[in-house]
């Protein structure tokens, strides 16, 4: 498969790992955070922890916008759920995130709530054209990548005056999330977490481009590599990042060259501009609450905002309090450091969001890398 | 006196079923005649009995049974009576089975077209004349509209093992190889591509088929050697795989670079964030096999059309925890996990 196979070739992969190898300084360790959850999945199925030396470490960060969702907004979008003029329309990997309580959207569905899986937000758009008398709902979550379809989506319901489809908005944005974690005492409290540098986001970076990421690379002195999500991509970036840290750089670097520029997508910019405007403050799993980090409608769309039609109330609830997600998200704990992580906590009964997405780090590593735990128990 | 008199014919170009079909009346007669005699004939329903007599063979009888729910009822390469009828074959012949008559009992929904249950029944009648299995007798319920997917088929499958020949899912044994007979995640990729809300088109089509005939050539190649067979359906081989390393208590070691998937399989599989070892295959097998045998069980496989793409993708290792793992083809390690809810696509 074009495109795809030339990025996952073992053979240059290995070349790459063999360069690695040698570059890095034995008396240094090189702990880089990817930020992606894409990035995430690709090191576990590929197995590229085993490809790296010892003193290279990866450290998963929140980039996975199913396992920053909290689980008040999944709780909202349940109560929405259930009222019975309402279809829900969710991305697949919305269906089992724990709400409160161990609810959840397919549990809310087997309970005969309406909820449908949709591929994209035009599959929302079809329905809610083909079932006028439902009110559709499309819930809106991920980050830089997955906003400019819901513009798009909004866009074509005011031309087409749809006037039974809404958003749910949950929509976030990656710089104030590497702020914050930047920012956060674990990291800038010298020794607690130290982190060398950064595998920039892929697809999300397609559409902001590399400039947003300047700011870290002269405010917190930390390189910046951004990487597609292939594994020779990550390979190729960490090669980067060694080099960059060996040479006392703090630079931007684009590795994914044939799909992100430094300006990204305007067009795609200018359509989110249009339709959204900043929150103050939105609330990640994990991180709390991040100041001007989600997005909402604006007034002029106040029509296709669900929160304003269903007079929706904030909920807050709080994380199972055994459940380390959230410094999982945010690189100061590894999932088999989490008491519940492979006993109660598992892909079928997931207690924290990292462990139901394919790009959570609980899930990959439960999915891909667990074996190692036991290799190192067994070992010691 | 003649029941002719009374006889009107079914119009099955553009009729629809309704609960009559269901009542045990005349209605449903007709259909069972029309439709289904029609499309099976054999001795056995001509006899027209509530249940069929038949001789079996000396050996050990093996028995299986299915339920086909399937959405899309029609996908490119097959339909739901076509799966119903390959599916529990297939399950027979598992076994090392040759498998000999079939049941099947239908659950079809009120206002479903008879048109459309006609080239069901078709499908289902040529798929067991193909293979050489009689679909020996029958049940028809009609339920309010509603409360089923058009139809739903429910097949249970007979067959004779031969003397000396016992498959079972405790035997595979550390150092076995694991053999697999083609593509993997046809099926399954050709189903996704015919749904409604799926906006990609593929030629993909499905590999429903049944494998009975690659198994008794298998069987003659290597008899005895062979330790455990399973039709990887729904799950894919990462179920198959974990099924047999928890029910032989062994773990499993593959290769990622001799897993075959058609371009077009991993393409569309891309696209919708699936992994094709866990994408459902319809007619293709996996065999765990004595290393000894193994090079004579593949050249068999590869003698046979439906095993023409047969390969060698791993053996049985000795594992406490019961994995399946996998060298990826960049010489890293990974699990290939139990799927866990269902294979959701990611979304970036």
């Amino acid at each position: 498969m074009k495109y795809v196979d030339e990025f996952r070739d073992g053979k240059l992969a290995r070349t790459l790992a063999t360069e690695i190898a040698s570059a890095v300084d034995p008396a240094q360790s090189y702990r880089f955070m990817e930020f992606c959850g894409g990035h995430t999945h690709a090191i576990s199925r590929y197995g590229l922890e085993d490809m790296l030396p010892t003193n290279v470490q990866m450290i998963h960060g929140p980039g996975c916008p199913v396992c920053v969702l909290p689980a008040g907004r999944i709780d909202m979008a349940i109560q929405l759920a259930e009222r019975p003029e309402v279809t829900l329309c969710v991305y697949g990997d919305l269906m089992r995130v724990p709400g409160s309580q161990g609810a959840s959207l397919m549990r809310a569905k087997a309970r005969g709530a309406d909820v449908r899986m949709v591929y994209s937000t035009l599959d929302a758009i079809a329905i809610a054209e083909q079932e006028p008398d439902r009110e559709v709902v499309f819930f809106a979550i991920g980050f830089e990548t997955t906003t400019p379809p819901t513009a798009v989506a909004i866009r074509l319901a005011a031309r087409k005056k749809l006037g039974n489809f809404t958003v749910f908005c949950n929509h976030v944005l990656t710089p104030s999330a590497i702020q914050t974690i930047l920012e956060s005492p674990e990291i800038r409290d010298i020794g607690r977490v130290e982190i060398d540098g950064f595998i920039g986001p892929a697809h999300v970076s397609t559409v902001i481009g590399t400039q947003p990421y300047e700011f870290f690379a002269e405010e917190f002195g930390q390189p910046v590599v951004i990487a597609g999500f292939e594994p020779v991509d990550v390979m190729q970036a960490i090669l980067m990042l060694v080099r960059q840290v060996n040479d006392g750089r703090h630079e931007i670097e684009n590795q994914y060259i044939r799909a992100v520029t430094r300006g990204g997508n305007v067009r795609a910019k200018a359509e989110v501009a249009d339709i959204f405007e900043l929150r103050d403050q939105f609330e990640w799993r994990g991180l709390g609450p991040v100041p001007y980090s989600g997005l909402r409608l604006k007034a002029a769309y106040a029509d296709y905002d669900a929160e304003r039609r269903f007079a929706m109330t904030d909920i807050t609830a709080p994380d199972n309090p055994a459940c380390e997600c959230g410094s999982i998200l945010r690189g100061a704990k590894k999932p088999a450091d989490c008491k519940l992580f492979g006993t109660v906590c598992t892909p079928e009964t997931p207690m924290g969001s990292c462990m139901v997405s394919s790009e959570g780090a609980c899930a990959a590593h439960w999915t891909y890398g667990r074996f190692r735990d036991l290799q190192r128990k067994q070992a010691s | 006196m003649s029941s002719k008199a009374y006889k009107r014919k079914l119009d099955i170009r553009s009729g629809c079923i309704d609960m009559s079909h269901g009542s045990g009346g005349r209605a449903m007669a007709h259909l069972i005649s029309e439709v289904f005699h029609d499309s099976f004939r054999n001795q056995w329903l001509d006899r027209g009995n509530d249940q069929a007599a038949f001789d079996v063979g000396a050996g050990r009888m093996v028995m299986t049974t299915d339920g086909y729910v399937i959405s899309p009822l029609f996908f490119p390469g097959g339909n739901i009576g076509s799966l119903a009828v390959h599916g529990t074959i297939n399950d027979v012949a598992m076994a090392g089975a040759r498998p000999l008559y079939l049941s099947a009992s239908f659950i079809i929904e009120e206002g479903f077209a008879l048109a459309d249950l006609k080239r069901i029944a078709d499908a289902m009648g040529a798929a067991a004349r193909e293979a050489g299995v009689s679909i020996v007798t029958g049940d028809t319920k009609v339920v309010e509209r509603g409360k089923a997917d058009g139809v739903f088929i429910s097949t249970t499958g007979i067959g004779v093992v031969p003397d000396g020949l016992d498959l079972s899912a405790e035997k595979a044994g550390v150092g076995d190889r694991v053999l697999v007979s083609g593509t993997l995640g046809d099926h399954g990729i050709a189903v996704m591509s015919s749904r409604q809300n799926m906006t990609f088109e593929t030629d993909v089509v499905s590999d429903s088929a049944a494998l009975h005939d690659l198994v008794a050539a298998m069987v003659a190649a290597a008899g005895p050697d062979i330790r455990v067979m399973r039709d990887p359906t729904r799950g894919g081989l990462a179920a198959t795989l974990n099924e047999l390393a928890q029910q032989s208590k062994v773990g499993f070691r593959i290769d990622e670079d001799a897993i075959p998937v058609r371009p077009a399989v991993a393409a569309a599989c891309e696209l919708l964030g699936l992994d094709p070892l866990y994408v459902a295959n319809e007619g293709k097998l996996v065999a765990v096999v004595a290393p000894e045998a193994a090079a004579t069980v593949l050249a068999a496989m590869r003698a046979h059309p439906l095993g023409r793409g047969a390969v060698d993708i791993g053996r049985v290792v000795e594992d406490d925890h019961r994995f399946v793992q996998m060298t990826t083809s960049f010489g890293g390690g990974r699990i290939v996990d139990w799927l866990s809810g269902e294979q959701l696509p990611r979304i970036c």
